[in-house]
Formats: structure tokens, sequence, C-alpha cells
């Protein structure tokens, strides 16, 4: 019997170093950052045969009123604890404007009614967020389109970088601070909006309010909630480290189609 | 007593080139798939059908619980819920257990970064599938399909598919002569695995793309939805385990050693009565 038990202990024993070892080996690999830089290649495979393949301005499925999620799940800052974030909340953002800038020929700071009374859109579309859940929506907001012809985008506007009130990251340098970046055809595309409602009712504060970013067939990452500027730029690089949004800073890809 | 007609070894040619180059592809392609796809699906160990997810009532659903002050891991699938402590739901070595619906060990990394298992996935998705179309192509042009995989007239009978079947069941596989070709349970289970398991796998994995939505819409629709898209991934991903499972289990009672050789070399022994020519 004690024979037995000392085999078992003893099998237990390999097996739990076997095992240990097997996870050293993948994570070593996986740590790797040539491996990693390789694996990342695929990332720009995919985004190009993407590209070429799927027409850009094709719409994302739009659903019925019946399809909307009764609890959609809000993911990331649900509650920014930031100061000035905080200072418009108690405000009911009676002072909060948007700022548009960058490479821009009028520069503007619109507030939310005037951002109400420009040429909106409603649509109930799916939300895929990256971990593998999808919530059904209806969201209303000015459409992104009519508004960069507004501000009248400089010739060398590539990209638009959305700047947001939520750091998701205590860091000493301010990389925790949430932002995203889109190019002008996705801004253009008759989906992107500037969503200040949801379901019929004011934009909650778990999903963004007061404004927040709708470009559908993207993951949810790429949907910038608590908006506060949008800067029109040539290039992402010199901003937080340099791969053009929050979490693409921590290796997700900037092209959020997959 | 010993046997009364002599058995002799025929050393033949099984496995051509590109059916040992793309095995062993597809073996590594399909190890890292799993290991980077169940670090994704810990991301959300919840599978749901239809479009959306359901949070409240997920078909299938790993956690952690707790109990006084102990936690154990438990899976629920339907109605039904299992105690899976140590292997679904909470899992880890002592003291360091965690919630996670699969264990350290059947993901890559073994911590949780579904980051990085989408970078391993999407990378090896790629190899899969070009080796996949490598593999048919070939095939279909130097008629290995035709011939190796495709059924007989005499095999497609009632009576010797039962015949396989009883065979099967009690273990006992063609030898000699019979054994030079495929039987007809393994040629369905190849031609299954190949032209329908396989494909789905690519097809309920392009379905989860909302950029892929978006261009094709059918695609969607066919599978009824993202999320039935996402579970059918995983019940595809669960059929290959055991196709696999099964394939090494029966390499090992055929012959381990002449199995791997001939998907290494290429040569096979037959053991074949009488004097063989």
């Amino acid at each position: 019997m004690t024979d037995l038990l000392h085999r078992r202990g003893w099998i237990k024993g390999v097996g739990a170093s076997l095992t240990g070892l097997w996870l050293a080996a993948c994570d070593k690999v996986n740590d790797n950052p040539k491996v990693q830089e390789t694996l990342l290649k695929a990332e720009g495979l995919n985004r190009k045969l993407h590209r070429a393949l799927i027409d850009r301005k094709a719409l994302a499925k739009e659903f019925t009123p019946a399809d909307i999620s009764r609890d959609f799940r809000a993911n990331g800052s649900i509650s920014p604890g930031d100061e000035d974030y905080r200072a418009h909340l108690k405000e009911g953002f009676a002072n909060y404007k948007l700022k548009i800038d960058g490479l821009v020929d009028h520069p503007m700071e619109l507030t939310l009614a005037e951002i109400r009374a420009l040429p909106s859109r409603t649509q109930i579309t799916r939300h895929d967020c990256v971990e593998g859940w999808s919530s059904i929506g209806k969201w209303t907001g000015a459409r992104l389109g009519p508004l960069l012809d507004k501000v009248g985008l400089k010739g060398e506007a590539r990209y638009l970088v959305f700047h947001c009130f939520d750091s998701l990251e205590e860091t000493l340098d301010g990389s925790g601070q949430y932002y995203e970046s889109i190019d002008l055809v996705d801004g253009y595309h008759p989906q992107t909006i500037l969503a200040y409602q949801m379901n019929g009712a004011t934009l909650p504060v778990a999903h963004g309010a007061p404004l927040r970013l709708r470009v559908e067939r993207q993951l949810g990452y790429k949907h910038a909630k608590y908006i506060s500027r949008i800067e029109v730029v040539s290039d992402f690089k010199d901003m937080g480290r340099g791969r053009g949004g929050y979490w693409e800073d921590r290796g997700y890809e900037w092209y959020a189609g997959i | 007593m010993p046997d009364p007609r002599p058995v002799t070894k025929v050393l033949t040619y099984r496995h051509t080139l590109v059916v040992r180059i793309s095995h062993w592809l597809n073996v590594l392609a399909i190890c890292l798939l799993l290991m980077s796809g169940l670090q994704i699906f810990n991301a959300h160990p919840a599978l749901y059908w239809g479009q959306k997810a359901t949070f409240a009532e997920p078909w299938l659903h790993m956690g952690a619980v707790n109990q006084g002050d102990t936690t154990i891991g438990v899976t629920k699938i339907g109605d039904l819920s299992f105690e899976t402590t140590g292997l679904f739901g909470y899992s880890g070595k002592v003291g360091f257990q965690e919630p996670r619906g699969f264990p350290a060990w059947a993901t890559i990394p073994s911590y949780r970064a579904l980051v990085d298992g989408r970078h391993w996935h999407f990378f090896f998705a790629w190899l899969f599938v070009l080796n996949g179309v490598f593999y048919v192509v070939a095939n279909l042009m130097n008629g290995h399909i035709k011939r190796d995989l495709l059924p007989t007239k005499d095999q497609l009978t009632r009576k010797h598919i039962w015949h396989e079947i009883i065979d099967h069941a009690r273990l006992r596989f063609p030898k000699g002569e019979e054994a030079r070709r495929y039987n007809v349970i393994q040629k369905f289970t190849y031609l299954a695995v190949i032209f329908g398991l396989l494909p789905l796998m690519i097809l309920t994995g392009l379905t989860m793309s909302p950029a892929v939505n978006a261009g094709q819409p059918w695609l969607v629709a066919v599978f009824g939805g993202r999320q039935s898209a996402r579970s059918l991934h995983f019940i595809c991903a669960n059929l290959i385990v055991l196709f696999v499972l099964v394939h090494v289990a029966l390499v090992m009672v055929v012959g381990l050693f002449n199995s791997m050789r001939s998907m290494i070399t290429g040569r096979y022994v037959l053991h074949v009565e009488g004097d063989a020519q």
C-alpha cells in the first residue's frame, strides 16, 4: 500500500515536473521578441487580404429593435475617475465641448447641443468584443463624414485620433490614457458616428457618455468612449507608444477586423 | 504450434512526400491553433447560440464558484453542472490556483494573455489554410484522393461495411494485401475530416470576423449568427481533438513504429501470407 502511494507520488512528481518544463518552454518561446515579431507579420497579411477582398464601404448588418440586447455589457472603463471627467459629469456635460483640431482648416469646439444638431444616423448594430462576446444595441449619433467636411481636412491628413477622458491604467507618463485612431476611409464610412444616444436614451456613463465612437465592422476596443478631442494627423507614431491606440500599444491589432 | 503458412514482410511505398509534408505541418498548425484557441476561449469562457451573447444563460460555461472558504471549478453544459476543479473553471499549482477556463498546460502562453493567443492563432491559421490548399490541390491532381480516399464499389456494400464495423469494434484490422488500401471506415473518417470538419473550422473562424461579416453577410447567416459560429468553432475543435485521439490510438494499435516510419519515410511494411512477389 505504501509502495503504491510512493509510486503514485513519484508519478505525480514526474508529471508535475514535465508539465512545468512544458509550460516554461512554451512561455519562453512566446516571450521571445523575435517570435512575437514573426507572429505579428500575420496581422499585416490579414489586413491586406481584407482590404483586397472586402469592399470598405460595405455596411455592417443592421438589426431590428427586437434584437436589441437587454444585457449589453460595458467593458474597459465604466466610470472614469479622472478629475476633468468627473467635473463634466457633475454639470451634466453642460460645459463640455468636443475639440476638433490638428490638420484641419477650421479647428472647432462643439457643444453637445451643436453636435446633436448635426446630420445624424441611428443604427442597430452588433458590438463584437475582442474577448469573444457580442451585444446588440441601438446607437444615434452625428455622422463623422459631414463633420470632417465641415472642419475641412488638410491634404496631409491621414488619420483621426480620438482622445478620451478615461485613463484605463495608472501610469506616470500618461500612457494609460485611452485613445484610438482610424483612417479616413473608416472616418467617412456612413455608419461611423459619434454616438450620444444608446437604445433611445442619453448615452449612459458606462457606455461612454457624452460621446462614443461607433466604427462598425471592427472590434469593440476601436469604439472609443468618453471622447474629449478629435485630432487629425498624418501619422500617429509619436503618440502613446506609437501603435495608434491604447490596446494597440498593448499588442492588439490596429486593424481590428478580426 | 507454428503458423502453417509463412508470412513475408513486404516493404511498400505508402505515403507520398506531399502527404508526409502536409501531415506534419498540420500537426504543428493544429497543436498551436488548439492551444492558442483555448487561450482565446479563456478570455470569455462561455458559449451562446445566435447573434448575441445572452450572458445569464450560456449553453456552456466554465467558472469558479466559492463554497465557504474553498473555491471550486464548475463547468455547466445546458442544465447540467459538473465540478471540474483543477481542469476547467479553476486550476493551477497549489497556492496559485485561479479562475480560468482551460488549464495553463493547455494554452499558449500558459498565463492569461488574449493578445498573444490571438497572434499565435492568426499566424498558424495561415499555415493551416495554405497547407490545406496545398494538400487538396496536389492530391486532386495526382489522383491520391480519388484513388486512395474514395471508397471503391466493393467497399460500399452493406455487408462489407457491417463486417468492418464489427472488426473495428474488436480492434481487428486488415492484414496483408487488405492493408494495402485504407479500409472504408478509415476512408469515410478521413473524407469527413478533410472535406467537412477542417473547412468548417476555417469558415466558422472567418464568421467571427466583424469585417468579414460586413463583406460576406451570407456567411454569418449560414451559421445563424456570430455567437453560433463561435460555438460551432469550439465544437469542431473538440471533434478534431477526438479525431486526433482516436487516430493516435489506432496508430499505436496497428503498429506505432511501422506507421510512424511510413509517415516519415513513406515506407510501410505489409505482412503478407505466403511467398509474396
